[in-house]
């Protein structure tokens, strides 16, 4: 339950901390930090308009993408606490459960028959879709070097106090969860949220055309995704024995790091050219099997 | 008169199709195919639930010989994959085939009911039968069954000549079977089943292993032995290729599981050999699919990937065996058994409404389709159901088989050496971007055809499909949402199927904990179908308070926007394209611009993605022996006298021979 909480406070601030490095990164004050989650408000408060060529899947998607997500939660751990559901393979479940939430979102954007959303949805539907074996790969070196195949058991036998080789490793894992959490929520250097043209937007050409509730929920559910990711990185540098207290302090320092980190990449970087991405994917996917060489190593299979 | 003797009596009523009334033809195969499922399932269910295996043996008449029907746990399985799926096929048959009563005569109709039944009848006397001989004239029986199944459209040139193909490529498969049966006769004395294991405790296993591995695998549709399916699906009617591509292609399956668990030795090479092959079908199969603008061609292309993933969890299990590794097995096996119920369920489903959708609109492809949904919800429902299922997503079933061969390569990574490891993690990634690119496919499939705006005139009114289509398949969504939701009552049968069958030991643990694993995830997917819920009623509750207007969709502000402007399935894919171009060797034809015209005028664009394989495979060299052939006609001139020389010339040619003391 802890970990579920903290992952809805961590949703809440962390849109408006990215937004306010961003804007002091280019010498501007900046909105409060929870100008996002007014924004949401005001959504919920709003009326909606629906496109006269959509049907009832644009209707139900941005609800069943939501619930997705909010289902996938229940099986993350946090820190020594177990999650609400535990079991071998839960990472496959979560990880099959998003997947649905993306198809939904993806169809939901078919929908509208026009020509931007199609193109949104099937650069989504491609970039997310190549990620997929890159958490598959990343997870399968933690179950190899744990010898545990849930969420709960990996992270709470994977200790980076160990030697310098399990800091190498774990700094490959963070490095490949943080550009899979930038690819799952359509961020730069994948894509720009920012940007104005619809020709060079993923995410945001596919919601074009959705308002009020459904967009609030839209966005609810990629700042979770943000939390989510956030979650899986703590855990991954959370050592067991520690008070519950000190954990959460360090869940919100590593929150904030995190944010800080893309709200710099957002500010200095400038987004991929469409074709480089898949490129830029499966270098991703290259480094997860460098992960794996590396456990390889650690785990004496292959010296 | 036992039930064997009905089952026998069926078999000669059927020959009654020909000979009763037009009106009747119809309800007297509906019989027979109902006292055949009811037979069946009185055999099998026991069987499969606690028993043992039966045995029943049949005396011919006619023949002074007897059959023996042996129904062990496997065989007990098939049966229901079968009973399932031809049912429901056959009463959606009713409605799909209604358009054609004006222009088929009742004989037509006759031959395809009865091909129907034999169909049914053979399949089922292919999971039962051990012995040789008797065996290869059910896999014969099917396969004519089958051709003529297919070629109902025969008036179409092209049906006829894709169905004569799969004839030949059928009887290809059934060579490689006689010649494996005979081998296996020279080694062991017997044509048989059971003798089988007898043959792999003396012999090496490899070959003859290889052998019926392609006999069957062209039946079952493993790359690069897949070259009929894509062509032969389209152009046979619906039910058919839902039954073909549900249940048929699965006997192949059955065959080489029957083989598998015969194994004695060499079971390392023979579950890569399996594992290898089966990844490059799975990337193969959806990769093409993809491409795919013909709604049936690329659901054949989705069943390589599908029979890819069986062959995964087929080629894990074996490897499992071969390092000791019962976790692996039992899990991989299940997993592989438990797709092939699984997509004998939701690709009937799809090609159902496919073919739903070819009679309201007389195409399959997909550029005419879009936005078939508001006058067909049904339909696209049910194919809607279809997809997700068979992407692997949860709640449905498509993910339980996934789940199991995924999660049995995973608890088996952490005590895998170098090479295992290594083999594992290519087996996860090729899954993992299989079922990634599956989503790719099927959210094009659906988006394209039922989304959107009508993107040409016979998609803008079609009817929906009649309730005597639609109601049938009501089971097949039954079945997807139990096993999905309910898995642990399905997934335990399998188990104890498995572990009887390959007389897998110690497997009591892994078999728990899978259960308890299992029941989680269906607590979980009852949760989520709870936040669904939850969260649809809240948001008609808050829509209802708040203004909720239509309007133009955004056209970048373009006012008059149309269908045209509508994203296609070429372009759809396009981005795809991009990378899979090296792989598949995608061609466009089109007209390039002039550079003096100002207005251009109508032009066509057409781009495509040829099978490797079959070029190479089967168009190649059938094209080289053709030609030669070709040469060699020149001797048949039509005139007698050249036709006693070439007798005289080899007369001449014999004596020479004996003369010389050479024959």
């Amino acid at each position: 339950m802890m970990a579920i909480i903290l992952m809805i406070v961590t949703a809440l601030v962390f849109p408006g901390i990215i937004l306010r490095v961003r804007s002091l990164a280019s010498g501007r004050k900046g909105p409060r930090l929870m100008q996002p989650m007014k924004e949401i408000a005001i959504l919920l408060g709003k009326g909606s308009v629906f496109g006269d060529t959509t049907g009832i899947v644009f209707r139900i998607a941005p609800a069943i993408s939501l619930s997705a997500i909010l289902c996938s939660m229940l099986v993350l751990p946090f820190a020594n606490q177990k999650p609400v559901i535990s079991f071998d393979g839960d990472f496959i479940f979560f990880s099959f459960l998003l997947a649905l939430g993306k198809f939904f979102s993806i169809i939901g954007a078919l929908d509208t028959g026009s020509s931007f959303q199609g193109m949104g949805a099937n650069r989504e539907a491609l970039f997310s879709m190549l990620i997929e074996p890159a958490f598959f790969i990343l997870l399968a070196t933690f179950a190899m070097f744990t010898g545990y195949t849930s969420f709960s058991g990996i992270f709470s036998h994977f200790n980076i106090a160990g030697d310098y080789y399990v800091l190498l490793f774990s700094i490959l894992a963070v490095y490949i969860f943080v550009q899979i959490a930038v690819i799952e929520n359509s961020r730069i250097p994948v894509d720009d949220p920012k940007t104005h043209l619809e020709l060079t937007m993923i995410h945001e050409v596919m919601i074009l055309d959705n308002s009020g509730f459904d967009k609030a929920l839209i966005h609810i559910g990629s700042y979770l995704k943000f939390a989510i990711f956030g979650t899986l990185l703590y855990n991954i540098f959370a050592t067991t024995g520690m008070s519950t207290f000190l954990h959460v302090v360090l869940f919100f320092l590593v929150q904030i790091v995190y944010a800080v980190i893309i709200g710099l990449v957002e500010s200095f970087r400038a987004r991929n050219k469409m074709d480089k991405n898949p490129k830029f994917i499966l270098t991703i996917l290259a480094i997860a099997w460098l992960a794996f060489v590396l456990i390889l190593t650690m785990t004496s299979r292959l010296i | 008169m036992n039930i064997a003797g009905i089952f026998i009596l069926l078999t000669l009523v059927s020959f009654l199709v020909f000979f009763v009334r037009n009106s009747l033809k119809y309800f007297l195969s509906l019989f027979i195919l109902g006292a055949g499922i009811i037979i069946t399932c009185l055999w099998s269910l026991p069987v499969l639930l606690n028993k043992d295996t039966i045995e029943i043996t049949i005396d011919l008449p006619f023949i002074n010989d007897s059959l023996r029907l042996v129904i062990d746990k496997i065989s007990a399985f098939f049966i229901l994959v079968i009973n399932i799926t031809i049912p429901v096929g056959f009463l959606y048959a009713k409605g799909y085939l209604k358009p054609y009563y004006k222009t088929k005569t009742p004989l037509h109709f006759s031959i395809h009911y009865f091909s129907y039944i034999w169909l049914y009848l053979s399949m089922i006397l292919v999971v039962m039968i051990r012995e040789g001989t008797a065996f290869l004239i059910a896999w014969e029986m099917m396969a004519i069954s089958s051709f003529l199944l297919v070629i109902f459209d025969a008036e179409d040139r092209k049906v006829l000549k894709t169905g004569i193909s799969y004839l030949i490529q059928m009887h290809v498969g059934m060579f490689f079977i006689l010649v494996a049966f005979l081998i296996l006769e020279k080694g062991s004395g017997k044509m048989d089943f059971d003798s089988l294991p007898v043959y792999f405790s003396q012999h090496s296993n490899i070959i003859l292993f290889l052998l019926f591995f392609i006999g069957f695998g062209i039946k079952a549709g493993f790359v690069p032995m897949h070259t009929w399916l894509p062509r032969a699906h389209p152009a046979a009617p619906s039910h058919v290729s839902g039954v073909m591509s549900g249940v048929m292609i699965k006997m192949g399956i059955y065959g080489i599981v029957r083989v598998l668990i015969s194994l004695q030795s060499d079971f390392l090479v023979i579950g890569l050999i399996i594992l290898g092959i089966s990844l490059i079908s799975a990337l193969f199969g959806v990769m093409m699919a993809i491409m795919q603008h013909d709604l049936k061609q690329l659901l054949a292309f989705s069943s390589i990937e599908n029979i890819g993933i069986i062959g995964m969890g087929l080629g894990l299990g074996i490897i499992g065996i071969a390092k000791g590794n019962h976790t692996l097995s039992i899990l991989g096996l299940s997993g592989g058994l438990l797709h092939v119920l699984n997509h004998s369920l939701f690709k009937s489903l799809l090609f159902f409404n496919t073919g739903s959708v070819y009679q309201a609109t007389h195409t399959r492809n997909m550029e005419k389709l879009g936005g078939l949904m508001k006058k067909m919800p049904w339909t696209a429902a049910l194919f809607f159901i279809g997809s997700l299922a068979l992407c692997g997503l949860p709640p449905f079933n498509g993910f339980i088989s996934e789940y199991l061969i995924v999660i049995g390569m995973f608890k088996s990574l952490p005590l895998a050496d170098l090479n295992h490891s290594v083999v594992l993690l290519c087996a996860i990634t090729s899954l993992v971007l299989a079922g990634g690119l599956a989503i790719f496919c099927f959210t094009k499939a659906f988006g394209i055809t039922f989304l959107g705006q009508p993107r040409s005139e016979e998609a803008i009114a079609p009817n929906e499909a009649c309730k005597m289509m639609i109601l049938p398949q009501t089971v097949t969504v039954l079945f997807i949402l139990l096993i999905g939701l309910a898995s642990p009552l399905f997934v335990k049968p399998v188990f104890e199927m498995v572990t009887a069958g390959f007389y897998i030991t110690d497997t009591i643990p892994t078999v728990e904990s899978s259960i308890m694993n299992l029941s989680k995830i269906s607590i979980l997917s009852g949760i989520f179908i709870g936040i669904v819920i939850l969260l649809l009623v809240y948001r008609s509750f808050h829509l209802k308070r708040r203004l909720v207007t239509t309007g133009p969709v955004w056209g970048c502000a373009y006012t008059v926007s149309s269908p045209k402007q509508q994203y296609t399935a070429a372009s759809y894919s396009y981005n795809y394209n991009y990378l899979a171009k090296p792989l598949l060797g995608t061609q466009k034809i089109m007209e390039e611009m002039e550079e003096e015209e100002i207005f251009p005028g109508e032009r066509d664009f057409r781009s495509f993605s040829e099978d490797m394989f079959r070029t190479k495979l089967i168009d190649v060299p059938v094209g080289r022996i053709s030609g030669m052939l070709k040469k060699i006609a020149v001797m048949q001139t039509g005139e007698i006298r050249h036709y006693i020389l070439y007798a005289f010339v080899f007369i001449l040619f014999v004596l020479l021979l004996t003369f010389f003391n050479l024959i």
